[in-house]
């Protein structure tokens, strides 16, 4: 376990957003995770997300499953509604939620356990249903709380602690995302901080469902020489193919980068998301192309990272469904009821 | 002798023929002719070519359950000959469709065979395969108007109210109902002497189905988000919720005022239930039994971080996928305490559609005033039959109880807020919608946790939230609707304790036990947990037959489980085989039990 201490004070020199808060109003309880864990660099990076879009904290509803990335709701804002529920199954929760109260901000914090075995139902449905949610896939290839098994996100030949190689191919979230129609995917690491805070804070602008697969590697169990989970291994193999910058809404945009590479892309709320490619071929709107490129670069042993694909244009769950702009909690009851005269007159309909 | 308004008739056809118009419409004719009347579906797991039949029972008395001889059959599937022709009683009646001459399996010396040419007439007069089809259907109601006295005007104007805007087809119709009545009139003797006559008995009533009757409690009782996976015979709730939704929740502008979620399974439906209502809506779910056997690790959830959702089981006949078109009361345990770990359930159990639809509403209440998941058992009988209940009516003074649910402004004068405190001393805590208030904020955790919602391995504070939960529920034995209870005419220590659809059996069966001198007090329970009521009846009996619709006599269990009152004190009576329960049932198994106590 780390042990962070943390001042009860804030020191007055602390820098403040727009809502007055310092990053520190932002943190939650002291992880519990084992020193050096991904995750919690991953906590860090979504504390350093909140704090710069100026998010209230308590209009966040933090959802996860079970398991180590599960956990970490309960480390980063302490001032929003947490939801620790069954394993795999946040995608329903964070659903329904959603249905019942469209105007909360959702982040889902799920593990490769939680999403992508006993969880990989209900994240491809959500995906399809398109939920406005930021969720978060921090993925170490490897079952942490119950001791080092391979989760379905090991890469076929990775070793495991024990020395066994891997003989099965591995799910890659970030693809499955993209075949199910996600409209917002993502790969970054836990270790690349600059790389991961616009990603998160295009996806909570995202209307719909954002993706992001962090590989966040266990210090304990899936850090060694011959694991494809580790530090040492995504430092060498990770390859930025697109560069995310979030610009807030009525910040000017100005043209810094080399027309043609950069791609500004508006979010509903007003704000851009400024995509820079760093390979020259790669298209992050083209859905079919990307996953295209993805596989290549996989082929040739490259994990590409950044803002993989796009789509603004896309509706989301409540779009869908027809809801009223209103949340239905913030119905009033009259406004439900249709009272005992159009009772009486539906009767009509079963004499 | 005549039998007037006090008869049974059955159709047997196949599956997906539209025979369910032309029953509808006997049904509704013999209603609007003030007549009592039941009407039992019993259809396979199909889609087309099965066989399926249609019960009809016109009882004067206004008994409704099921009866198993029925006195006219009407056999239009050779399939099902043989069957079909045992099930008639001695000295009754069947029509057959004698196009073709009558079949060897359907004779038999004690009934009197009615023919009438119903493929030949309707291919004579109809075109087109389809058409003929449904038309010999069409064709049988109106041989059945002349043989048992229909008010042929009630059926002309149920035709024009059904296809009043599509003429052509409302010619079709009534010709083949005439091509049936008249036939029927020129070569029988009509009516028969079982027949109808004109009452006033059904003038303040419907005939409803239970799902949806309990489809409307839902929108009256204000649920906003309903989310689902499909499974007989619950799936026509959701259908019947979207259905008065899409007419009484859509704004000016279009917009819906409700969510409705096709989940991708069992599990999801009921996890987007819990969130919603975590969220602070008025959420639920319906299913059927394998659907709860699904639900059961969410279902632990709800109850462990106490956050409301209500639970439709429109239970069938189990184990297992069991019999999907076939009803049973077979998940009452399975629903008292659903989920892994120490846990039960606020359970309700109606009888009727009325029941349905009125305990719809009483769950939502329930369930965010105890902040706990509630379960609604109906059964396929309740849930997909056409019942004759009394009208709905609507309070509408009701307001929801939504329970101890802070404001935002409650909150920002509260000095702290702790989720799990039994502040009021009644064991239910006070609970906080995520987005209200920063000081409301909590983590809801199916791990152990403390008063405060903080995590907790620690057996004290661990075992102080299991508590209360107990006690929570417990108390809420004092909400759940009261047992109805009838006193025989005479005292007696003897009663007859039963739950749900086994009603309409139980009072017929009581009235004729007391002709024969077999007194007994009755007891329908109506919520779980069971209240002092429930006890003191059965205290008050030296013997309690305990009826139900299931193998292993749930009930009986449940009821010592949850009282202490000693199972020898109670005989079991149970039917399980998925029909409907007949008043025979009852009588036999009640008189079976007393003649081996003496």
């Amino acid at each position: 376990m780390t042990f962070i201490p943390k001042p009860k004070v804030h020191h007055p020199a602390l820098q403040k957003n727009a809502l007055g808060l310092t990053r520190r109003d932002y943190e939650g309880a002291i992880t519990t995770l084992c020193a050096g864990c991904g995750h919690d660099s991953v906590t860090a990076a979504v504390v350093q997300a909140f704090w710069d879009l100026s998010i209230a904290p308590h209009r966040v509803a933090k959802m996860s499953g079970i398991g180590c990335s599960s956990k970490t709701p309960a480390y980063f804002l302490r001032d929003a509604h947490g939801f620790n529920g069954v394993h795999g199954r946040m995608p329903a929760l964070a659903t329904g939620a959603n249905a019942a109260n469209g105007d909360i901000i959702y982040i889902g914090i799920s593990g490769d356990g939680d999403s992508l075995s006993i969880g990989i139902g209900q994240m491809s449905h959500a995906i399809r249903r398109n939920v406005n949610l930021l969720y978060i896939l921090e993925n170490n290839g490897v079952y942490g709380l119950t001791k080092g098994q391979f989760s379905a996100a090991a890469d076929k030949g990775s070793m495991s602690k024990k020395g066994e190689a891997n003989p099965m191919e591995a799910i890659d979230g970030a693809l499955l995302a993209l075949t199910l129609g996600a409209s917002f995917v993502a790969r970054s690491f836990s270790g690349d901080k600059a790389q991961l805070v616009p990603i998160l804070k295009a996806g909570l602008t995202h209307k719909g469902f954002a993706f992001v697969d962090v590989i966040s590697p266990c210090v304990t169990f899936n850090d060694h020489e011959g694991s494809t989970k580790s530090y040492a291994y995504t430092r060498e193999h990770n390859v930025e193919i697109v560069q995310a910058d979030f610009v807030p809404p009525a910040a000017a945009i100005t043209a810094e980068y080399d027309a043609g590479t950069v791609r500004n892309v508006m979010m509903h709320d007003g704000s851009w998301v400024r995509l820079r490619k760093v390979a020259e071929d790669y298209d992050p709107t083209d859905r079919d192309r990307a996953y295209a490129y993805i596989r290549d670069a996989q082929s040739k042993g490259e994990i590409v990272t950044g803002l993989l694909y796009i789509d603004e244009g896309s509706q989301d769950m409540h779009g869908h469904a027809g809801t009223t702009a209103e949340p239905l909690t913030a119905l009033p009851y009259e406004s439900l009821c249709p009272g005992n005269n159009e009772l009486q007159k539906l009767q009509q309909r079963f004499r | 002798m005549d039998r007037v308004n006090d008869f049974a008739f059955k159709i047997a056809t196949a599956n997906g023929t539209g025979s369910a118009s032309a029953n509808g419409l006997i049904m509704q004719a013999i209603f609007r002719m003030g007549v009592p009347v039941t009407g039992k579906n019993v259809f396979p797991s199909n889609i087309q070519g099965l066989p399926t039949w249609y019960e009809i029972r016109v009882n004067k008395n206004g008994y409704t359950a099921r009866t198993a001889q029925f006195d006219l059959m009407v056999a239009l599937n050779a399939a099902t000959y043989a069957k079909d022709v045992a099930e008639v009683r001695s000295g009754g009646w069947l029509l057959y469709d004698s196009s073709w001459p009558l079949d060897e399996r359907l004779k038999r010396p004690d009934v009197t065979y009615v023919g009438v040419p119903l493929a030949e007439m309707c291919n004579a007069s109809f075109k087109g395969v389809r058409e003929r089809i449904l038309m010999k259907n069409i064709a049988y109601a109106g041989a059945l108007a002349a043989l048992l006295d229909f008010d042929t005007e009630i059926m002309r104007a149920l035709l024009k109210e059904k296809f009043g805007r599509k003429p052509a087809l409302m010619d079709s119709n009534q010709k083949a109902i005439d091509l049936g009545f008249n036939y029927a009139k020129a070569n029988f003797d009509c009516p028969l002497p079982i027949r109808l006559e004109k009452l006033d008995k059904t003038k303040d009533a419907i005939l409803i189905d239970g799902n949806t009757a309990a489809a409307l409690g839902c929108v009256y009782a204000g649920a906003t988000v309903g989310a689902w996976y499909p499974i007989t015979p619950s799936t026509s709730l959701m259908d019947a919720f979207s259905g008065f939704c899409q007419k009484y929740r859509r704004t000016a502008d279009g917009k819906n005022r409700f969510a409705f979620i096709q989940a991708e399974d069992e599990l999801a439906a009921i996890g987007m239930v819990i969130g919603a209502g975590w969220a602070g809506a008025r959420a639920f779910t319906s299913t059927s039994g394998p659907g709860i056997s699904l639900m059961n690790e969410f279902i632990g959830l709800s109850y462990y971080t106490e956050i409301p959702a209500v639970i439709f089981d429109v239970q069938r006949a189990g184990p297992s996928t069991g019999m999907p078109t076939r009803t049973q009361q077979g998940d009452i345990m399975m629903c008292a305490y659903a989920s892994h770990g120490d846990t039960r359930h606020i359970c309700l159990y109606p009888s009727d559609p009325r029941e349905a639809f009125e305990f719809a509403v009483k769950a939502f209440d329930l369930a965010e005033r105890f902040q706990t998941p509630v379960f609604v058992l109906s059964d396929l009988d309740i849930g997909m039959n056409d019942w004759m209940v009394p009208r709905l009516e609507w309070d509408d003074s009701y307001r929801p109880d939504r329970g101890k649910v802070l404001s935002a402004e409650e909150l920002d004068s509260a000095k702290s807020f702790s989720r799990y405190l039994d502040v009021d001393g009644d064991g239910i805590p006070y609970r906080s919608l995520p987005g209200v208030h920063p000081k409301g904020a909590y983590f809801t955790r199916g791990s152990g946790h403390t008063k405060h919602a903080t995590y907790t391995e620690d057996d004290v504070e661990y075992t102080e939230v299991l508590d209360r939960i107990d006690r929570k529920v417990q108390r809420a034995a004092r909400f759940v609707p009261a047992p109805v209870v009838r006193k025989a005419a005479a005292a007696t220590k003897m009663g007859i304790v039963s739950v749900g659809g086994c009603h309409a059996a139980c009072m017929e069966a009581l009235d004729q036990l007391a002709k024969e001198g077999v007194a007994l007090d009755y007891m329908r329970v109506r919520g779980f947990p069971f209240g002092d009521d429930v006890r003191k009846f059965l205290e008050s009996h030296d013997i309690n037959f305990v009826v139900e619709q299931n193998r292993d006599g749930q009930l009986r269990n449940l009821l010592t489980l949850d009282t202490g009152f000693p199972i020898d004190r109670m005989e079991s009576v149970r039917y399980y085989g998925g029909f409907p329960l007949s008043a025979n049932h009852v009588v036999d198994g009640v008189k079976a039990k007393l003649e081996k106590a003496a």
